[in-house]
């Protein structure tokens, strides 16, 4: 394919014919995908940087697993170390370059330039090396060379215009035999390398570099330039450990994670609740910040303690206490722990950050992930990595982290110690990487001292804005309403007192209203029987007028006849013109 | 051309041992074995065997001798082992490199 410099390629070139730019894995952890899958295939490529910054040790990886993984055979030509010194020092990696050889996949061929004249006596060429490596190659059928580190030869030949024309010349002949080649070079001031010979090397140059930031050496890589390719360019910090090297690409990963609707409980039921519906998302990443003592590492537990109740398990990193102090404290607070490490659901992994470095640490962090496989993990907290590197540091290594967690579906926990007085601003740098962020902190009064909690962030979540009291019971973790009044937020036992307050008052009222209920139906009562006695009376009366009514026309008869009733009483004859008898009562005039 | 030149009338133990490395019939390596053998011959006559190691013929020959630069003169005897690079046309140098002065062989 025609060649298309650095940025031009982006532009020009179709995905297929990116991906088309055949290349060799490395099998380098994490290099394959800074670089797009590797270096360039039958082309050499430039791995330059200071002494001691990894690059025999990466070139020499290459080549091993080019062997082991690719099954392409290979010839490392070291200027610098014998084959022993390189076998032994690769030997606690697990590279039997020794093993290799035998089995004719490797040949090592140590290039001793002692007793080398200081001049030449006329003209010269690098033919033999041309022969030598050529010979190699040709023996194991190699695919990839490694030349480490070829700089040396400067040193060894006064004449550098000659070398230079025969490096030049080698590069386009290691091109020309097809081999994916990598050579080393040493970093020069102000320049990549100390004789130039980045300009032979024009396909793909590596830098790594080593640093030391507060007292904490970190090892960078940096793909400078990759022709025909895309590649990434950040700085990538890489390590050296256990198994190679390993390099850590922040965006490696992408932000193509799947993603999880489902919601794991975070064991506190109200703030589960206050989290919308059941808890954390899955895979997500949560943030507890906090002042001291206010029961962040509690809240870590507790989730532990419910995803081992789920028979997932988990991994807990604590960096201020030891796996005993934390079961025995949680423990106090009914959070019993040691039943799920016995049943191998929880694992803790108590250290310094100092003591690895920041890089190492992360790189621990991933070896025991990978081995465990959990469904959670805790880091309590990550304000301690602070001291193991500056906050820019930190928080690309957590970025790194995060973005390592989320691939595989992980639902991270980290908690972090703020400073009091720093409240708000402290954790903004982590804001942007988590997904929710609760805080935690400490409200004083009444000589008190007690805890609040409130979720500052959730993304992708209806949750509360209410801020609840945190309670630390035998039983574990529980939350409070606040008590909210004219007098202010109220917690603690001023809370307890405000509601003790409430209750009594509450009762006071209900019996007032229950005198004047029981008032207002005795009254009802009276109204009621005075209403009924003056209807009776009423109706009596009416009744009597009634009769009257109906007795009008016969009233006559019956004074007549009592006249006669009473003359006959009295002996008297029958005399129709004695006095009449007087009228009995008027009705009318009774009342 | 893997060759051994011997001057005929010395004594084995006298005679210096001197192995050339070349690459093929290249002029470099025509020029080196030229110059090479006339300085011999000045200097010490019937006193020198030269070995030529063509490594187009004996790449592994290379690696086993620690050759990287071509042409290159091994003077293997009188010990200690010297060496001297080029086509040998600076007889200054060749003679500095190999700590050859007239009267070396006597």
């Amino acid at each position: 394919m025609t060649e298309i410099d650095g940025d031009s390629a982006v532009l020009l070139l179709s995905k297929d014919a990116l991906t088309a730019l055949p290349k060799a894995q490395t099998g380098i952890s994490g290099l394959d995908e800074v670089t797009g899958g590797g270096f360039p295939r039958g082309r050499p490529t430039l791995v330059c940087g200071p002494a001691g910054c990894g690059k025999t040790l990466l070139a020499l990886e290459f080549l091993v697993r080019g062997i082991v993984e690719f099954d392409e055979p290979g010839v490392f030509v070291a200027f610098e170390e014998s084959a022993e010194d390189l076998a032994a020092n690769v030997a606690s990696l697990g590279f039997d370059l020794a093993g290799l050889q035998a089995d004719g996949q490797l040949v090592i061929d140590h290039v001793d330039l002692g007793g080398m004249p200081a001049e030449a006596t006329g003209e010269w060429d690098l033919d033999g090396l041309f022969l030598r490596i050529g010979a190699a190659i040709d023996r194991v059928g190699a695919q990839r060379v490694v030349i480490d580190t070829i700089e040396v030869l400067f040193a060894a030949f006064a004449s550098s215009a000659v070398l230079r024309s025969e490096l030049a010349r080698l590069f386009a002949w290691l091109k020309e035999r097809g081999v994916t080649a990598v050579v080393t070079g040493e970093r020069g001031d102000g320049s990549l390398t100390r004789n130039g010979i980045e300009e032979y090397v024009s396909d793909c140059v590596i830098v790594l570099d080593h640093r030391v930031v507060d007292q904490t050496s970190t090892r960078r890589l940096r793909v400078l330039k990759y022709r025909g390719s895309l590649h990434g360019t950040n700085e990538y910090p890489f390590l050296i450990g256990e198994s190679g090297v390993s390099v850590l690409p922040i965006t490696a990963q992408g932000l193509q994670n799947g993603v999880s609707t489902e919601r794991v409980s975070t064991g506190v039921d109200r703030l589960d609740a206050m989290l919308g519906d059941g808890g954390f998302y899955r895979g997500s990443t949560v943030l507890i910040s906090g002042t001291a003592g206010t029961g962040k590492s509690t809240l870590a537990a507790q989730f532990c303690d419910e995803t081992c109740r789920r028979g997932e398990r988990a991994i807990y990193f604590a960096f201020e206490e030891s796996e005993a102090e934390i079961v025995r404290n949680m423990a106090s607070v009914g959070i019993h722990l040691r039943p799920w490490v016995d049943a191998g659901l929880l694992q803790f992994h108590c250290f310094r950050p100092s003591l690895l470095g920041l890089e190492g640490h992360l790189f621990a962090m991933q070896k025991s992930v990978n081995e465990f496989r959990p469904a959670v993990v805790v880091k309590d907290p990550i304000s301690d990595l602070l001291r193991a590197g500056n906050r820019a540091d930190v928080t690309a290594m957590l970025t790194r982290q995060v973005d390592f967690l989320k691939a595989l579906g992980i639902t991270t926990l980290f908690t972090t110690l703020i400073a009091e007085e720093s409240l708000t601003e402290s954790d903004e740098h982590l804001a942007s990487l988590v997904d929710t962020w609760l805080l935690v902190k400490v409200v004083d009064g009444n000589g008190e001292h007690n805890r609040v909690l409130y979720v500052r962030k959730s993304r992708g979540m209806a949750h509360s804005n209410q801020i609840r009291e945190f309670l630390l019971t035998t039983q574990g973790i529980e939350l409070a309403d606040l008590y909210v009044g004219p007098q202010g937020v109220l917690t603690g036992s001023a809370r307890q007192a405000q509601e003790a307050k409430e209750r009594a008052d509450g009762a006071a009222r209900s019996d007032d209203l229950e005198q004047r209920r029981s008032d207002l139906a005795s009254r009802r009562a009276l109204v009621e029987a005075q209403t009924a006695g003056l209807w009776l009376e009423f109706e009596a009366e009416a009744k009597t007028f009634e009769q009257m009514v109906s007795h009008g026309s016969s009233g006559s008869e019956d004074r007549a006849d009592q006249r006669a009733e009473q003359g006959r009483l009295r002996g008297a004859d029958t005399d129709e013109n004695a006095p009449p008898a007087p009228e009995p009562a008027d009705p009318d005039d009774a009342g | 051309m893997s060759a051994t030149v011997h001057a005929l009338d010395a004594e084995p133990d006298d005679r210096w041992l001197l192995r050339l490395y070349v690459a093929g019939q290249s002029p470099k390596s025509l020029h080196a074995f030229a110059n090479l053998k006339k300085l011999c011959d000045e200097l010490l006559p019937g006193h020198y065997e030269i070995e030529v190691v063509d490594l187009v013929e004996l790449p592994q020959r290379a690696q086993a001798d620690d050759i990287l630069a071509i042409p290159t003169l091994v003077r293997r005897r009188p010990a200690p082992l010297r060496k001297a690079i080029g086509d040998l046309s600076d007889t200054a140098r060749v003679m500095a490199d190999l700590e050859l002065q007239p009267g070396s062989s006597t």
